[in-house]
């Protein structure tokens, strides 16, 4: 399994890359592997606010339908709308497709993430 | 509970199948993936476990008596070694379970049932028992492979002497011998492709996987149940539990061929005759989604803003490459072309009703 070094994560599965106040944000490739196919992606609205948590997309694989939560709290600045029309770039290269980016309120969200390390334990103990 | 496991359980291990918990029995999901998988049935062929579903043997002097009573179809016109697909339902028509009638002779028929349903169906039949017939839940002595898609009979050739072109669309052959190995072959299927099924002793499951993988080499895989609820649903073959439950008539459902309303008195055909003169109210219906999105089971539908159903399999079609579905609707609302709403997430996405535009199915007649 691929889990960059340079990137923080989530327990649902979201990967974060933090760029000055701005967070780029997606799946990782354990998500993407556990989905299957995807075959949708529902974004969400630029300008909308978020919180850690909330609710900030929809992706549909062929079988399951699994929603995205914000890692962090904070503006929609920047959708990827090419997921529109190519969802399954996100099962392609789930590190270089980011879903959405976040102007973050509070940076300290970040310290609440996971390092890579600490991800990969957190998967292996899932497998289990 | 730990889960059941079939005779092909470790090969599944060995190629890779991602295993899941369906309905209590550990089986693959999927392989490589489900879009490739079911392309690779659509255009070579495909090797699929199906070991979970139930047989039950019915045997007896009164057996054809017996299951004519308990099914719509017709089961006098089966000739020896032809199947049947029927619906075996309650009095007031709903569906205990769809399921295929072998027969071998008049007093001996082998029932293929849907594997979560069995129990029930072995109690149901049970239950109506008569003089004259033996019953028998025949499940755990049999290992079940299918194998589907155009190149299916090829590749299936190459393992037997049988002339397999003899075996037509649902008929079967009883005394099969695939690399070396007893089984019963038949013509069917459940994936709108050519193809068959196969049924061999448990201990041969493993030897005839791996001999129909390896005679096939690159023009067939292993095919996990993904991909055999995609194949299924854009035939619109129906599923138990979706197209069809215990609350939906076949009548409703589309499906009134296999109810045989002229044929002697079975469980249901009042109630069948009933709603068939007053035209049932409620009708299966395709459509394509315009809106993006994905239609999934039980999604409610709705036309100008009132309720009038619900999905019963909504799917992105691998073949097709869109969005569609089955949804069991108010008679009164259809009229293919036009535009009703799906609830998708406590939104309303537009579709479109249409008609004949599911795949066409590529079985041999």
């Amino acid at each position: 399994m691929n889990i960059p070094k340079d990137l923080y994560y989530s327990e649902e599965h979201e990967w974060v890359r933090v760029e000055e106040e701005k967070v780029y944000i997606g799946i990782t490739d354990y998500a993407q592997s556990q989905l299957g196919d995807i075959v949708f992606v529902e974004l969400p609205m630029v300008d909308e606010e978020v919180e850690v948590g909330g609710e900030v997309g929809v992706i549909e694989s062929v079988k399951a339908v699994s929603d995205m939560y914000s890692p962090v709290s904070g503006k929609i600045v920047e959708v990827n709308e090419e997921l529109e029309t190519s969802p399954e770039l996100l099962n392609e290269d789930c590190y270089q497709n980011f879903i959405l980016v976040v102007q973050m309120d509070n940076p300290d969200d970040i310290n609440e993430l996971m390092s890579a390390e600490k991800y990969e334990k957190y998967c292996s103990e899932l497998e289990d | 509970m730990s889960l059941k496991r079939t005779p092909l359980f470790t090969a599944h291990q060995k190629s890779g199948g991602k295993l899941i918990d369906f309905g209590g029995w550990e089986l693959p999901v999927q392989y490589e993936g489900i879009i490739k998988e079911h392309m690779m049935v659509r255009n070579k062929a495909g090797l699929f476990d199906v070991s979970h579903m139930g047989e039950i043997e019915i045997k007896g002097e009164n057996a054809e008596k017996f299951i004519q009573y308990l099914m719509t179809n017709n089961i006098t016109t089966l000739k020896d070694n032809q199947i049947q697909y029927t619906f075996m339902c309650y009095e007031n028509g709903g569906v205990v379970d769809d399921l295929l009638v072998y027969r071998y002779s008049n007093t001996h028929y082998l029932l293929v049932v849907n594997a979560s349903n069995k129990d029930k169906d072995y109690e149901w039949i049970k239950k109506h028992a008569i003089e004259g017939v033996e019953i028998k839940d025949t499940s755990d002595s049999y290992a079940q492979l299918a194998i589907q898609g155009p190149l299916a009979e090829d590749i299936l050739q190459k393992l037997t002497k049988t002339d397999l072109k003899t075996i037509k669309f649902f008929w079967f052959d009883p005394e099969v011998e695939i690399a070396g190995a007893k089984t019963l072959v038949s013509r069917t299927g459940y994936t709108g492709e050519d193809g068959f099924e196969i049924y061999t002793r448990n201990e041969d499951a493993v030897k005839v996987w791996d001999a129909i993988l390896e005679a096939g080499k690159d023009d067939i895989a292993p095919i996990g149940l993904g991909a055999r609820d995609t194949l299924r649903f854009e035939a619109k073959l129906p599923l138990y539990g979706q197209e069809i439950d215990q609350d939906i008539t076949p009548l409703e459902a589309g499906l009134g061929f296999f109810v045989k309303l002229d044929s002697d008195d079975f469980i249901g055909k009042d109630a069948l005759v009933k709603q068939k003169e007053a035209n049932p109210d409620r009708i299966l219906v395709e459509f394509e989604m315009i809106d993006k999105g994905i239609a999934r089971s039980k999604y409610e539908v709705e036309k100008d803003g009132v309720n009038i159903g619900w999905v019963t399999t909504g799917s992105h079609s691998p073949t097709f490459e869109k969005s569609i579905g089955l949804a069991l609707i108010k008679r009164e609302y259809f009229t293919p072309g036009e535009e009703i709403n799906i609830i998708i997430r406590n939104r309303k996405l537009k579709a479109k009703l249409t008609k004949g535009s599911f795949y066409k199915k590529n079985t041999k007649k």
